[in-house]
């Protein structure tokens, strides 16, 4: 075995021993204990870093515009100084509400089935699709939007559409093309259910057998048993991964940014155009140096952003570590 | 007696039911990664040949003649690598200090709880992050500043995952080497780090796949070139923007080899994500069992 550390060696008087003291030993141990403690501490000083950061460069457009006027305005013209971020809040609102009821339904009955029905061999195959489909970089499902989904919501689900629920302006068509909020929601959909299914299985997973079988003696079956035992145990669980699917959709930039139709306006139907936040940050980063206020007023979607997620996701994260925290109990 | 019966009858017609609608959603997520790269390859595929991986882009590249997009896999492939060592630097000592002294201690769940909420933070939020540290110490779009960038990006996955496996390796191999005298930095150099090993592997190919893939936070950092990157202060073109920029031309050609360009990238993380199994299979051979 070869020596991976290299130990100061200490040799007594006469020479002989060549193993390092327990002295040696025990300061090496500390040293590593006060390294590692200060690395350790980097993801905290990171979170606390990246919001100071942010909110520093944002500050200008703050101080220039009042707060309210910034969430509530509608008009975007950073030549003209008027920066609504409007729009794009309604945007990534709408686009992460649709990918989240999207995905939800058929993430958390695959993931019940893979907990409580399957065969070890589904699992084992179901786990590499989930993972390959976790792999796949934002920009690939971008482009799979553009060459599937908007042509599917342009030529099969707009015109159903038309033809059935015109009346609801939910689902009105107010525009010719298939880019738009519902093709980005069912690419957000895609992309977040590993993430629903892989979390919710795992809170599946705290709830001791002893209760489904109790359950099961006395005759439930096993939708019975989930229903009335297993779920009401893990609701918080559950929420709190839609939650945090929820966040991670909130952010999604490049594959939204590709099939979304990035038009500033206030949508009204899932099938109108928006403009997300991120995609407002990624298209715009070019110009931002040129006109007055507008790095700063970018860098204040970012501020945006980040606390709304930070948000999600602290609370979604306590509630799934109090989960299996108590599992262990 | 026939109530009794009706309703036996219903409650397995709901099971039977709820397990149909359990196979169709297990079906239509299978079907979405199917149908995901079948859309990828056959219209990647006709775009795709020898040049686009051996050439950088020639002059006119971008109104379709020829060339290739070698700059972009160069320079991802330094991007990731670079990011992902950086981010094993600092991963394996928190994930160490995690196992040794936190345990599943209270401090050891708030560090986890920072861990997941840098996860969650997009990518696009830690690219303007990383624009804010370039202004501020005077960095220019570069191969460097975009390392910097993708290590943030992959250290709370990588250390995530690895905490993930660290923390379930049984006592009984720590125990006995604590109890031979060793310290415990020795445990966990000698003992932890062996045995995990496998697991470790994973967790480092993981955050390399998605390091690899990530566009958001190497817009802003990285810049773009149709040169191959040679310095660390020069910026670099990468996959994923490749394939962005591409996807925006206005010419059919370009628009074609900016599928063929999503069909490396997808070649590159599947196989990353396939040979992370096999590759930690074969480690296990070294364990003790």
């Amino acid at each position: 075995m070869s020596e991976t550390i290299s130990l100061k060696v200490e040799t007594q008087s006469d020479g002989r021993s060549i193993r390092p003291s327990s002295v040696a030993r025990a300061r090496q141990d500390q040293t590593a204990k006060r390294t590692f403690f200060i690395v350790t501490l980097l993801p905290v000083i990171l979170i606390v870093m990246i919001t100071i950061a942010l909110f520093l460069r944002a500050l200008p457009i703050l101080n220039a515009h009042p707060f309210t006027q910034l969430l509530f305005g509608d008009v975007w013209k950073p030549s003209a100084g008027l920066f609504g971020f409007k729009p794009f809040i309604l945007g990534t609102v709408w686009v992460t509400a649709v990918g989240v009821l999207l995905a939800v339904p058929p993430s958390l009955l695959v993931a019940i089935y893979l907990a409580e029905y399957a065969h070890t061999m589904t699992r084992s195959v179901a786990k590499p699709i989930l993972d390959l489909l976790a792999a796949i970089p934002p920009v690939v499902y971008g482009v799979w939007g553009l060459l599937a989904i908007v042509p599917f919501v342009q030529g099969v689900l707009a015109p159903l559409s038309d033809r059935w629920l015109d009346s609801i302006p939910l689902f009105a068509i107010n525009q010719p093309t298939g880019f738009g909020i519902l093709a980005a929601g069912i690419v957000l959909a895609v992309m977040i259910a590993p993430l629903i299914i892989s979390v919710v299985y795992e809170v599946f997973s705290t709830v001791p057998n002893e209760l489904r079988n109790a359950s099961l003696a006395v005759g439930a079956t096993r939708w019975q048993t989930i229903r009335r035992i297993v779920l009401p145990q893990i609701l918080p669980g559950i929420i709190a991964a839609i939650v945090l699917a929820a966040s991670r959709a909130f952010g999604e930039t490049i594959a939204v940014l590709i099939v979304v139709g990035n038009v500033a306006n206030i949508p009204t139907s899932i099938f109108d155009s928006a403009y997300p936040l991120p995609a407002l940050i990624a298209n715009n980063y070019g110009d931002m140096m040129s006109i007055p206020l507008y790095d700063a007023a970018l860098l204040g979607a970012a501020l945006i952003l980040l606390v709304v997620i930070l948000i999600f996701n602290v609370i979604s994260t306590l509630v799934l570590q109090r989960l299996k925290r108590r599992s262990w109990a | 007696m026939g109530m009794k019966k009706k309703r036996w009858e219903r409650r397995h017609l709901v099971e039977l039911f709820m397990k149909a609608i359990m196979l169709v959603s297990l079906f239509l997520v299978a079907g979405a990664l199917g149908l995901i790269l079948w859309t990828i390859i056959s219209r990647g595929l006709p775009a795709l040949n020898l040049d686009m991986v051996t050439q950088t882009p020639k002059g006119g590249f971008y109104m379709g003649r020829e060339g290739g997009v070698l700059n972009a896999i160069i320079g991802s492939i330094y991007l990731a690598i670079g990011g992902t060592m950086l981010a094993i630097a600092f991963s394996l000592p928190i994930t160490l200090y995690l196992k040794a002294y936190l345990g599943d201690s209270k401090w050891g769940d708030y560090i986890r709880l920072s861990l997941d909420v840098l996860w969650g933070i997009p990518s696009i939020v830690y690219g303007a992050f990383g624009f804010t540290l370039m202004i501020a110490v005077g960095l220019r779009a570069s191969l460097l500043a975009g390392i910097i960038v993708l290590a943030l990006v992959e250290l709370p996955i990588m250390a995530r995952a690895m905490d993930e496996v660290i923390r379930r390796m049984p006592v009984d191999l720590e125990h006995a080497a604590l109890a031979l005298g060793s310290t415990k930095f020795e445990v966990a150099v000698r003992v932890v780090v062996r045995q995990m090993l496998p697991g470790i592997v994973t967790s480092v190919l993981l955050a390399f796949g998605r390091g690899i893939g990530d566009a958001a936070s190497v817009l802003f950092t990285a810049g773009y070139t149709d040169r191959i990157v040679t310095s660390l202060m020069r910026p670099t073109a990468s996959l994923p923007l490749a394939v962005f920029f591409q996807l925006g031309s206005p010419y059919p050609e370009v628009q074609q080899r900016g599928y063929a360009s999503a069909l490396i990238l997808t070649i590159i993380v599947l196989a990353v994500s396939l040979s992370s199994r096999w590759i930690s299979a074969r480690l296990n051979k070294y364990t003790v069992k």
